[in-house]
């Protein structure tokens, strides 16, 4: 039975993710070579800073990526979570830690019920928070048309100020929601039975429910968590802009998808990990940061740029299923 | 006898099929009970019912003396039913310490799971299997057999009152099905209650103290292991009178074929893979690959299907050299492959049975040329009836049929396609004792036909039954060839066992 311990390889699952880090810093190496005066503290969190909301959001994506489902709802409940902190403030003058909790609360609703249908009621996690895109972005056209902008409000103005001096740069106090986030998932993902379970479901679900594993109550709570980040998401993306209005972040979500993609996370569910997301948003930002540097180098070539991305990682994907369907044969 | 496990009266359908009719099942405190029946008798079924995966459409189901209702798999072994489903497959990208554990990790004091623990408990899981593997590798890295394994390692993990082994030596060797019987004596021994699914006879006689049949969907016999004859067990799983087949020995009517080789491989072979060997098929000839698993027998058909490249040697097809790259040109040479691990590469669980047996010959001619749904039917039905496969229609969905039912699918789409050459690799494993001899029957019939026919099998007596030519491997290596009335199981033992 010795003949069990051969393939003696880098296990090709993990591919994936060591793409992710290279390409990581290939692009910054290269950014840094090409464009003096771009590798500099300052930079690195301005990309930090304008990306946060989109880092918490993915964290919560990555699980359910990892699940195999899918969340479209995440843009729409960040415009919505925006309008409706910023209206609150000017209609009531209500302080925005209070509208900022009503949110959680509805986005924590808003999870319960998109993993209920999906789950038990057995839709298709697609179908389901496609609607709730739609409503979620109609009910923020409810709450206001235009843009607010929110002026003295204690909280955002704290969290704005506070912060971490780094270099020329002030890493806020809402960045480091993004940092907590991230490591927070990471522990989940990797030390608890929920984090394992989410695994075991995007792998296959029918072996998981056969393996006596709670599929239903995973699937429910990764939706719940998804919502609620989104949520958070707004929260931070609201204080960053001080303003709120409800066309914002429209396609959120398809960005949100290609980072986690590009981070390695495979879209057919099973594997991926939380840490390859903070890359691949960090690659995300820095491509739309192209721009700024590159005259020629128009946002809409950011887009290609991302494609082509995307479908280096989905090519990755194909290859390593090969690969591993191979290693099942031998 | 003190009763552990008592079902009765239970009765579950599903659209067009009466799985289970009122049927009664008792499984007693430290005993092994063998759960025998045909393709579709309802074994699989009466498992889920009971461990909560189904619910039951009536009966009653006690367990440790009280009535229970289990919601789901989850909630059956927490009560202490620990299952190893027939087609669970585990989760191949984790790895195998995870595969054990998951749902049950050790965690830390301070929380978090213990990774280490769980890997160091999970290497004493699979040691008590005799299974030398690195427990931290994802479990995809490991063949089907040791996937198997697992599924095991894990099932005994859990400390159950009663453990449910369905069908779980379907991909295993002889010495590691030794090994998962010595640990079932030794559960059996600290008083755990065991059920036993197999097709495998001799398996049943070994391990078992009593034995229940099912026969379409209904009880067939209960009786005592000792002192049962094996005929007795067949015509009650079958429900009729079986005749014995142990001595014949149909592959001699076939005498060597006629005509120049259809197949002739001079020298080929793969440097670690397999060494240089010859062969020749001919029309009308069954050539038979026995040999213990990891011999050699599948290189050679992946050799010759274009699987795998050979480096040395030569392949000649009709008469010609040919070099084959990839399955597309094996198939278009007229070669039909059924490969032993049909849970991969095999059916399309979502199409119905009549497309699925028909994928091949509709590939073969094309996809422009589209088999008409009269015609699709009529070959459908034709493999239905001579396969003996267990559907209400050949409308059902393939997902629906039982586990052997499903293998028949896959051996009637490579019947069906009309290959010169048809390569079967395990045919009739997983597939009962009545529609093994139907097989065997068929595949003497199509080499009648005229078709070439190599066949692998772990069961000697198959092979023997069988063929008309016998090349006998060992060790990556064509040791011998038998033909005409050498061929016979002590033979091809001695074949084995002489040259090592
Ligand atoms: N989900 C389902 N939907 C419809 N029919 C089903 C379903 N599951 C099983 N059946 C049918 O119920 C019958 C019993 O199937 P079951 O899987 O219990 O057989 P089995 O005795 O385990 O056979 P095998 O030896 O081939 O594994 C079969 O006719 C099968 O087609
Ligand atoms: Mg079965």
């Amino acid at each position: 039975m010795n003949s069990f311990k051969k393939l003696p390889k880098l296990s090709v699952n993990n591919i994936p993710i060591l793409t992710t880090i290279s390409i990581f810093f290939l692009m910054y190496a290269a950014a840094s070579i090409m464009f003096p005066g771009f590798f500099s503290l300052y930079n690195f969190v301005n990309i930090f800073k304008t990306n946060a909301f989109v880092g918490i959001i993915a964290v919560g994506m990555t699980f359910v990526i990892i699940s195999g489902g899918i969340d479209l709802s995440v843009g729409s409940v960040v415009a919505f979570t925006s309008i409706f902190i910023a209206k609150m403030h000017q209609s009531y003058g209500m302080p925005s830690w209070i509208s900022m909790l009503i949110c959680l609360g509805i986005g924590l609703v808003l999870g319960l019920s998109i993993g209920c249908l999906i789950t038990y009621f057995e839709l298709p996690e697609f179908l389901v928070t496609l609607v709730a895109m739609f409503l979620m972005r109609g009910l923020a056209y409810v709450v206001h048309q235009g843009t607010i902008s929110i002026q003295d409000d204690p909280f955002i103005a704290f969290m704005k100020r506070t912060g971490i001096r780094v270099g020329a740069g002030n890493l806020s106090l809402y960045v480091w929601v993004f940092i907590l986030i991230l490591i927070l998932g990471i522990l989940v993902s990797k030390y608890t039975r929920f984090g394992r379970n989410v695994y075991a479901v995007g792998g296959n679900e029918s072996s998981a429910v056969l393996m006596g594993l709670p599929v239903k109550r995973t699937k429910v709570l990764i939706y719940v968590m998804s919502s609620l980040l989104a949520t958070l998401g707004g929260i931070v993306f609201t204080i960053h802009l001080a303003s709120g209005k409800p066309h914002n972040t429209i396609g959120l979500e398809l960005h949100v998808i290609a980072s986690v993609v590009i981070g390695g996370t495979l879209l057919t569910g099973g594997a991926g990990r939380v840490i390859g997301t903070f890359f691949g948003v960090l690659i995300y930002g820095l491509v739309f940061k192209l721009p700024a540097y590159i005259s020629a180098f128009r946002e809409w070539w950011a887009q290609i740029l991302v494609g082509l991305l995307v479908l280096t990682f989905i090519l990755i994907q194909t290859f390593v299923a090969e690969k591993t369907a191979r290693a099942v044969e031998s | 006898m003190e009763e552990i496990l008592k079902v009765s009266n239970l009765s579950k359908g599903f659209p067009g099929v009466q799985a289970l009719s009122n049927v009664d099942f008792t499984l007693n405190r430290g005993e092994i009970l063998g759960l025998m029946g045909e393709n579709g008798a309802g074994k699989s079924t009466l498992i889920k019912v009971m461990t909560g995966f189904y619910r039951r459409d009536s009966g009653d189901i006690h367990f440790d003396g009280q009535a229970v209702d289990f919601t789901s798999p989850n909630d059956a072994v927490r009560h202490g039913i620990s299952t190893v489903y027939q087609e669970v497959n585990l989760l191949p990208q984790l790895t195998v310490a995870e595969n054990i554990f998951i749902g049950r990790q050790p965690m830390k004091k301070r929380g978090g799971i213990d990774w280490r623990e769980l890997n160091s408990r999970a290497e004493n899981a699979v040691a008590k299997l005799d299974l030398d593997i690195d427990v931290t590798r994802p479990l995809n890295t490991y063949s089907v057999a040791v996937q198997q394994m697992v599924s095991i390692a894990r099932a005994l993990d859990i400390s159950a009152k009663v453990l449910i082994l369905d069908e779980p030596t379907s991909s295993l060797d002889a010495a590691e099905v030794e090994q998962l019987f010595t640990v079932m004596r030794r559960l059996k021994s600290e008083g755990i209650s065991i059920v036993f699914i197999t097709h495998f006879l001799d398996q049943v006689f070994a391990i078992t103290d009593r034995i229940t049949v099912l026969r379409s969907g209904k009880n067939a016999g209960e009786f005592t292991t000792e002192g049962l004859s094996r005929m007795d067990l067949i015509s009650s799983m079958l429900g009729k009178e079986f005749e014995d087949l142990d001595a014949s020995r149909w592959g001699s009517s076939l005498g060597t074929g006629e005509g120049d080789p259809l197949v002739s491989m001079n020298s080929v072979g793969k440097k670690g893979f397999i060494f240089p060997f010859d062969l020749t098929i001919r029309p009308g000839e069954v050539l038979g690959l026995a040999g213990l698993l990891g011999s050699g027998r599948t290189e050679i058909a992946q050799l010759l299907y274009g699987v795998e490249k050979p480096d040395e040697g030569v392949l000649q097809l009709n008469g010609q050299e040919t070099a084959l790259s990839s399955p597309r040109g094996a198939i278009d040479e007229g070669m039909g492959f059924c490969p032993e691990d049909r849970k991969e590469v095999g059916i399309i669980p979502e199409l119905s049975v009549r497309e699925n047996i028909i994928l091949a010959l509709q590939a073969k001619r094309g996809a422009l040329r589209y088999i008409h749904r009269k015609e699709q039917e009529a070959i459908a039905d034709k493999f239905i009836r001579a396969l003996n496969i267990v559907t209400p229609s050949s409308d059902q969905l393939v997902k629906n049929l039982s586990g052997g039912n499903q293998q028949k699918v896959i051996l009637a789409r490579w019947l069906a396609a009309e290959p010169r050459l048809l390569i079967l690799d395990e045919p009739t494993r997983g597939i009962d004792i009545g529609s093994k001899v139907e097989i065997q029957k068929l595949i003497l019939e199509l080499a009648k036909e005229g078709l070439a026919l190599l066949f692998i099998s772990s069961e000697l007596d198959e092979v023997v039954r069988c063929s008309s030519r016998v090349a006998v491997l060992r060790d990556r290596q064509v040791i011998g060839e038998l033909d005409g009335t050498d061929i016979s199981e002590s033979q091809i033992m001695k074949t084995i066992a002489e040259t090592a």
